[in-house]
């Protein structure tokens, strides 16, 4: 009879935990929404979202996200245009080229690059990569978009690499075998037969790879130069969303207008990153099929 | 006397897939009860019936009566059938613990953890399934480096030490060498002063062996009930020849 | 040699190359740091707390706040975790409930851990009152831990052969006792090392951190879990961009025991991996 209560209260916890789960997704959720509603209570939603000034501060203060926005996509866009194809092609590389051993270095390489606290990566581009850049290219200043999007890049390889590769490995070999039978070389066929395969992946990768990139923070933070103005190019100093939260909350006011703001862009990173995952999951499931 | 098991109008279904059709079987105590049929014909499904395994596929719905020693197994508590029902899978299914542990795995999870009323229970059920003379010095290595017939052997040993009514074995010998098959068939003639058993099996030269009756399946049908004898020697149904004899399955 | 062979050639050649552009910077990037970080090393710089606005002495607290938080960390998300990837594997039905679980999960993580930090912040600090506190730093990193754990469980759980949850219920243990005796045993090596890896990377976080519980300088260390402690990804983050005339050489040092904290936690689940691979037998 107690074993029947035991296994009862065990079963119950199992389920409970599930629904924790659940409930913690609703919850981020809903918190973000409620702090943020209560500044669409002061502040025009109109104006969060097509403003183009974002002064906290002033008086009277502003909270346009475009400048955040933009700011967001370029570092995004700058890391995605140069983070895809090194990514793709390295994971097509350790994928089918790279023979047992370097197969193997490779994929550690890869899972180190993975596990480098991405706090490091701004401190190096704080210390090395912004001056570095500045001397090359001339610029006024190494904090900036171009620094940024590097970093990213280079963040965004892991996932990138990782789930490309197990997408090109779990091509069928039957699909490879046939393209050999029909003398194709194996360049011939991983371009022709096993990169088109496994595009869903790839795709999948891809865009997990851009929410890593939408979502950090801190190398953003310490490297883009914090400017919440609009940038002209990639080689101006600028700030994303999530640099935006991080560095301000610490001085807004608990319960202030700015405060509220902060919450608002949250919810923004919050509900592109769900968007960006739902499509990734949907085209990961598809690679499965 | 009660029968030991008796299906009535049992229907099986996975999904769409109706697998047993009106299924109407009756079990003598201490009989071995040897199913025979083509591959796909229901025997399994039948067999995992019994102790409801089947309810572990989710698509899974069945219709009919099923009783135990006369009453429906309905009524039975899941953990409580399937101790009074053992089975013994078709490959040698050994958890990659101990001889020991796997012997003791059962009695363990219905409460006893007495060391010593382990071991006298581990040892009774090593000597009921021939075994212990082979293993008795190394209880407490691996059992997954016995050889296969061991292997099957220490499975109804497992079954035994939870102290089953009936034991279904489902095509137990289909893995095995001749030698161990011996050992296997020759376990089952001493079990049967105690214990109900039903073996599935594709080997009719096993079933005419060791069965004292046999049902012949076809497409989740029962051709023909006879007792082993008459059935190899003289079918009724015109089928069951042809399966004997060797013409399909 | 034919047409088709020479463009094989140079193309297995071109993709080495861009290979090369992932693999050297990672190299660059490890020498850089334990080349500039290695000198500052020291025993004092291990374990004493920072002086002179940090610009001298050690980085202790930060050390240990950093230990406790994993420690935190892995109380609060590991039971969660497991008990839900249990769920998903060993009683979820297919309806609408469990999908609802596993849409929870990829999107838990994809998450931004600065959301993390948000919601901590309205949530634990403000909403319970717990104020910027080991208990929200943990919790916030727990709830950011737990989809990395729950994959990995959910791994370990489905690499368990069927059958061996067919022998222990037909033998007529409980569905709760089959999990416990039959299939857990063979999944905890895959738990763990999921595990160590999830805890590993929420050691190196920063963002989660930021409003919930890391403490700009705090020499002292924590007397219960309503205190503040510092950490070190927070307080790489502090010595580099806040203080002024920081000498760089305590910066890499700092970036070095990171790193090393990191990599020893990755080692240690790869060393379990490998020790449980070898022992397992099916």
């Amino acid at each position: 009879m107690r074993r029947a209560i035991t296994e009862r209260i065990i079963e119950t916890c199992i389920r409970l935990s599930g629904l924790v789960v659940i409930l913690f997704v609703v919850l981020v959720f809903l918190f973000l929404l409620k702090d943020a509603v209560l500044l669409f209570g002061h502040y025009p939603l109109g104006q969060f979202l097509l403003g183009t000034k974002w002064l906290p501060i002033s008086e009277p203060p502003s909270f346009g996200i475009i400048p955040l926005l933009i700011g967001s996509l370029y570092v995004t866009a700058g890391a995605i245009v140069l983070c895809v194809p090194v990514g793709v092609i390295s994971a097509m590389f350790i994928a089918e080229v790279a023979p047992g051993p370097l197969k193997g270095i490779l994929k550690s390489l890869v899972e180190i690059l993975a596990s480098i606290p991405s706090v490091v990566l701004g401190f190096i581009g704080l210390v090395w990569l912004g001056p570095f850049l500045k001397d090359l290219l001339g610029l006024r200043t190494g904090q900036c978009g171009l620094t940024g999007s590097l970093l990213l890049a280079f963040m965004a390889l892991p996932t990138i690499i990782s789930i490309s590769e197990d997408a090109l490995a779990s091509v069928p070999k039957a699909f490879k075998e046939a393209a050999y039978g029909l003398g194709a070389t194996r360049w011939q066929t991983l371009w022709r037969i096993c990169l088109p395969a496994a595009s869903s992946g790839i795709i999948a990768a891809v865009m997990l790879g851009i929410g890593r990139v939408i979502g950090e923070t801190m190398v953003v933070m310490m490297v883009t130069g914090n400017s919440p103005v609009i940038p002209r190019s990639i080689t101006q100093a600028l700030r994303t969303l999530t640099a935006t939260i991080a560095s301000e909350m610490g001085e807004a006011v608990s319960g202030s207008e700015h405060y509220y703001a902060l919450f608002a862009v949250g919810l923004v990173l919050f509900i592109s990153t769900f968007l960006i995952n739902l499509v990734a999951d949907a085209f990961l499931r598809r690679a499965r099929q | 006397m009660v029968a030991a098991i008796e299906t009535t109008v049992l229907n099986c279904w996975f999904g769409s897939l109706q697998v047993l059709k009106d299924v109407d079987i009756l079990v003598e105590r201490n009989e071995i009860f040897g199913i025979i049929g083509p591959a796909n014909s229901g025997k399994t499904t039948f067999l995992r019936a019994i102790n409801r395994l089947n309810a572990l596929v989710p698509s899974y719905r069945q219709t009919g009566l099923i009783q135990l020693a006369g009453r429906d197994i309905e009524e039975i508590e899941d953990t409580v059938l399937r101790r009074r029902v053992g089975i013994i899978f078709a490959l040698p299914q050994v958890l990659p613990i101990s001889i020991f542990d796997n012997v003791a795995y059962g009695p363990r999870m219905h409460g006893i953890a007495n060391r010593s009323t382990l071991e006298q229970i581990v040892e009774q059920s090593l000597r009921r399934a021939h075994l212990w003379d082979e293993v008795k010095d190394r209880l407490h290595s691996p059992a997954l480096r016995l050889s296969g017939g061991q292997q099957q052997r220490l499975c109804i040993a497992r079954t035994l030490a939870v102290e089953p009514e009936v034991i279904l074995y489902d095509e137990p010998c289909s893995g095995l060498d001749p030698i161990s098959t011996a050992k296997v068939e020759e376990t089952m003639q001493q079990l049967k002063e105690r214990y109900t058993q039903v073996l599935v099996t594709n080997n009719t030269k096993q079933a005419a062996r060791v069965c004292d009756r046999c049902a012949f399946f076809l497409m989740g049908q029962v051709i023909e009930v006879a007792q082993t004898s008459v059935l190899f020697t003289n079918p009724a149904d015109q089928r069951t020849n042809d399966y004997i004899t060797g013409r399909f399955g | 040699m034919s047409g088709a062979r020479v463009r094989q050639n140079i193309a297995f050649g071109l993709m080495g190359l861009v290979t090369m552009l992932v693999v050297l910077p990672i190299i660059l990037t490890l020498w850089y740091v334990v080349a500039n970080g290695i000198g500052a090393i020291s025993l004092d710089f291990i374990l004493q707390p920072p002086r002179n606005g940090m610009r001298e002495g050690g980085i202790f607290p930060a050390i240990v706040g950093t230990f406790i938080l994993i420690v935190g960390t892995m109380i609060l998300s590991l039971p969660i975790g497991v008990l839900s990837a249990i769920y998903l594997v060993e009683y979820a039905k297919d309806n609408l409930f469990t999908r609802l679980i596993k849409l929870a999960v990829v999107n838990l993580s994809g998450i931004p851990s600065i959301v993390y930090g948000l919601f901590g912040l309205t949530v634990f600090v403000v909403l319970l009152r717990l104020g910027t506190s080991i208990l929200a730093g943990c919790m916030t990193l727990a709830i950011m831990s737990l989809p990395v754990i729950i994959t990995a469980t959910k791994e370990a759980l489905e690499s368990v052969p069927a059958s061996y949850r067919e022998i222990s219920l037909s033998l007529g243990a409980t569905k709760w006792q089959t999990v416990r005796h039959c299939v857990l045993p063979y999944a905890i090596p895959g738990i763990l090392t999921g595990t160590v890896l999830s805890l590993s990377r929420a050691a190196g976080e920063t963002a989660p951190i930021l409003f919930t519980v890391a403490a700009f300088y705090l020499p002292r260390l924590p007397r219960s879990l309503f205190d503040q402690v510092m950490a070190l990804p927070y307080h790489l983050y502090v010595i580099s961009t806040q203080v002024p005339n920081m000498p760089l050489s305590l910066s890499f040092a700092t970036a070095f025991v990171l790193i090393s904290l990191v990599f020893l936690m990755n080692l240690v689940s790869i060393i379990l991996r490998a020790h449980y691979r070898r022992k397992r037998q099916w």
